[in-house]
């Protein structure tokens, strides 16, 4: 194992005690930053935004007005373009062009999916990138709670009273433009929320460590946003410049090998890691905090703080199989199953579910690479499970560390004579998709020709995996994991090779030769003195 | 019977101490090792760590007070009587025999015990002081540019708290050994030890 600093240690004669102090200094400064949110500007004051607006494109103008650059600069990020480039192995990613195991592709789904696009219109191909008034302001800037995105409407809030789903009988208000402009501000917990908590169909669906509770979490859900304490935003880790938010999932950082960057010290910039304000030796104190410190060239710090994942009391998908799907109930309609705590676990758009509270992540190496599957690509349904991403790392390559995973299983559509992934049509009100005619062969054929793939007509269902790395709910020092549950036997840690952690590993035979040894003396004193006590009075 | 003084109380001290941070340290060292679980690894883990700093300072105090006082001589080796010793624990124990070994203030330690106490000191105890070192700071160790690979050290130290267990079990074993089963304990709590009478031996 290497290690590329050094920690001064106080001989621990105070050892006994735990020492432990990841929170503290950031707790202290809790105060300065709740007073920091005032703004200079009242946007209720600005003329520009005291008219009636007629559609989501027509504020953007206003804003820009202003704001000049400031399209300009959404249109360069991941947010907007849906596509990212990953330098380290030329895969063409974003949500645009992957491929997962939850609703599958985007692509021939766009009227649906861009309910998330921080755009106005994307509903096909053609959407235009360029447009500056495409772009969605609100959804990041609204401040009162009331703008929001409708499945189906190609990014736009609904401008009148709109039902959804169409014949459900519930309506969706229309959203007051005017209100919602004039008291924009800074992003929050619930505007990133609106879709990050949201991710693969529904509340803490795809993440697990992301979903409706950390809208305002207590101290236990995460002690960095508890809404009565230290109460950090999103953007207070991811902190944001020029609209290009970092914190990639694409291009993670692994291992930050940095110190807490001070302002004004090295640079301005804060990457969305631990160390980038804890620092590399973040347990406070010699002795056993010394001795957690020296964990940190190897476990990630999410490995020890995040207990269990979707723990805010919003269950978190664990497993999803499309291929029971098309189930229709007694009366020959669609139908939904739940669980005794009334949570969907069948649904006939979508097959079956498992869900999960307080789950245990897994862990792996992880330094930082990821590699998708990606459309094309070959599946071989031999191999059990195709990995919709594969994760780089190792004990010994220096870049990894330890890191918690949700690792989620799916069992998706595929097609057996191209051995590819496919890419079903499955929202829509037409002949095709899925969720409507429940017809593989249709759906799949439409969603692949939007997506301009060869599909044979043959649909077969494959195992897939996709693990992602966990990183929020970061849990108070006092509900960390402790030591023993990972240095056992059969704990968390078993699976991870390459490291060895006392507790779990030991030499058999060294250990069978000391046993046999202090057995072995025991046995012979026992005969000893056994002998000298017959013969007492011989 | 004759008794005489060979315990300083110091010596009892030290001795005593060691005794109770060995087996603190046996108890915890192998709950780390993953043999048990009584304490929990976390607390085992501080324990066992601050019982080691607890032994080498009295460890630095006991060596310290051997060459002050010259004590030390009492483990230098000897092969005189060493063979009468073996015979008469292999033998002459169970007939009793008159113990081949009178001991003095000067020479409190029979051959054999010379043999064991010097094991424990020269190979056993730095055996278990530099892994246990090594295997507190190996980040650090590493960090200056070794290569210790911490299942080596692990494994070093595991060697070393076998060896140092057997021999707790023959220690425990071989007090009961004096002149009466309690002679050497009663000797090592009041530093006052019971030797057999050179007559009365002869006559058994």
């Amino acid at each position: 194992m290497t290690t590329n600093r050094s920690i001064r240690r106080v001989p621990p004669w105070r050892g006994l005690m735990l020492v432990f102090a990841l929170a503290g200094a950031a707790l202290a400064g809790s105060g300065a930053l709740a007073a920091a949110k005032a703004s200079t500007a009242d946007h209720a004051k600005f003329k520009e935004l005291q008219q009636s607006f007629a559609s989501g494109p027509e504020v953007t103008k206003a804003c820009l007005i202003c704001h000049t650059e400031a399209a300009k600069q959404v249109h360069s990020t991941k947010h907007w373009s849906w596509e990212f480039l990953n330098p380290a192995t030329d895969q063409k990613l974003g949500k645009k062009n992957v491929i997962n195991n939850f609703c599958i592709s985007v692509p021939s789904n766009y009227p649906f999916c861009t309910s998330c696009h921080v755009g106005y219109g994307w509903k096909d191909a053609n959407f235009d990138f360029t447009a500056e008034e495409n772009v969605d302001c609100l959804v990041c800037h609204d401040t009162t709670g009331s703008y929001r995105k409708l499945p189906g409407l190609a990014g736009h809030p609904p401008y009148q009273d709109t039902e959804i789903p169409p014949g459900s009988g519930k309506f969706a208000k229309a959203v007051d433009l005017t209100k919602v402009a004039q008291k924009v501000g800074r992003t929050s917990r619930d505007t990133c929320g609106a879709c990050h908590f949201f991710g693969g169909g529904g509340d803490g669906v795809k993440h697990g460590d992301m979903d409706s509770s950390l809208a305002a979490p207590d101290r236990e859900l995460d002690v960095h946003m508890d809404a009565t304490g230290l109460d950090f935003t999103c953007g207070t880790c991811h902190r944001t410049s020029s609209h290009d938010v970092p914190g990639s999932r694409y291009t993670p950082v692994a291992r930050d090998t940095e110190g807490a960057h001070i302002p004004g010290r090295e640079d301005d910039s804060l990457p969305a890691t631990c160390p980038a304000c804890h620092g590399q030796a973040p347990h406070k104190g010699g002795g056993h905090a010394a001795k957690l410190n020296d964990h940190t060239d190897v476990v990630a710090c999410q490995t020890c703080h995040i207990p269990q994942i979707a723990r805010g009391g919003v269950a978190t998908k664990m497993s999803w199989d499309w291929s029971t799907a098309g189930q229709m109930g007694p009366d020959g309609k669609p139908m939904l199953k739940k669980d005794e705590a009334g949570r969907v676990i069948y649904d006939s758009k979508k097959g079956d579910f498992v869900l999960g509270e307080n789950v245990a992540p897994e862990y792996r190496w992880f330094n930082g690479e990821v590699t998708y599957t990606l459309l094309g690509d070959k599946v071989d349904k031999s191999e059990g499970v195709t990995r919709i991403n594969r994760l780089g790392g190792s004990a010994t390559d220096g870049k990894s560390l330890i890191w918690p995973m949700k690792v989620f299983v799916g069992v998706q559509p595929y097609d057996p004579v191209n051995r590819t992934l496919v890419t079903p049509h499955t929202a829509g009100n037409d002949d095709t998709a899925y969720w409507k005619n429940f017809g593989w062969e249709k759906a799949i054929k439409t969603g692949m020709q939007v997506s301009g793939a060869a599909f044979s007509g043959q649909v077969d269902f494959v195992r897939t995996e996709m693990s992602w790395p966990i990183t929020h709910m970061v849990a108070p020092k006092e509900k960390a994991v402790r030591c023993g549950e990972c240095h056992m036997k059969g704990g968390r840690l078993e699976a991870v090779g390459g490291v060895y952690i006392p507790g779990r590993d030991a030499n058999p035979l060294i250990d069978l030769f000391g046993w046999l040894m202090a057995g072995g003396a025991l046995l012979g004193a026992l005969v000893h003195g056994g002998l000298r006590i017959v013969r007492r009075n011989g | 019977m004759e008794r005489i003084y060979i315990f300083k109380r110091f010596e009892r001290f030290w001795h005593w101490s060691q005794a109770l941070l060995i087996i603190l340290m046996m108890v915890t060292g192998f709950e780390i090792h993953g043999t048990y679980t009584l304490l929990g690894y976390g607390d085992a883990s501080a324990l066992h760590t601050s019982a080691a700093w607890a032994l080498i300072a009295l460890w630095v105090f006991a060596i310290f007070w051997h060459f002050t006082t010259g004590e030390w001589r009492q483990y230098i080796p000897t092969t005189e009587n060493l063979v009468a010793m073996l015979r008469y624990y292999m033998s002459g124990i169970f007939t009793h025999a008159p113990h081949p070994f009178r001991l003095t203030q000067l020479r409190k330690h029979n051959p054999l015990q010379r043999l064991a106490y010097l094991g424990v000191k020269l190979m056993i105890n730095p055996l278990i002081w530099l892994s246990g070192l090594a295997y507190l700071y190996y980040n650090e160790i590493n960090a200056v540019g070794f290569g210790l690979d911490l299942g080596v050290v692990a494994l070093v130290h595991t060697i070393g708290a076998f060896l140092m267990l057997a021999f707790l079990v023959v220690h425990v074993y071989v007090i009961t050994t004096g002149h009466t089963w309690s002679s050497h304990l009663k000797a090592m709590i009041t530093g006052w030890e019971e030797i057999e009478d050179p007559q009365q031996g002869a006559k058994s």
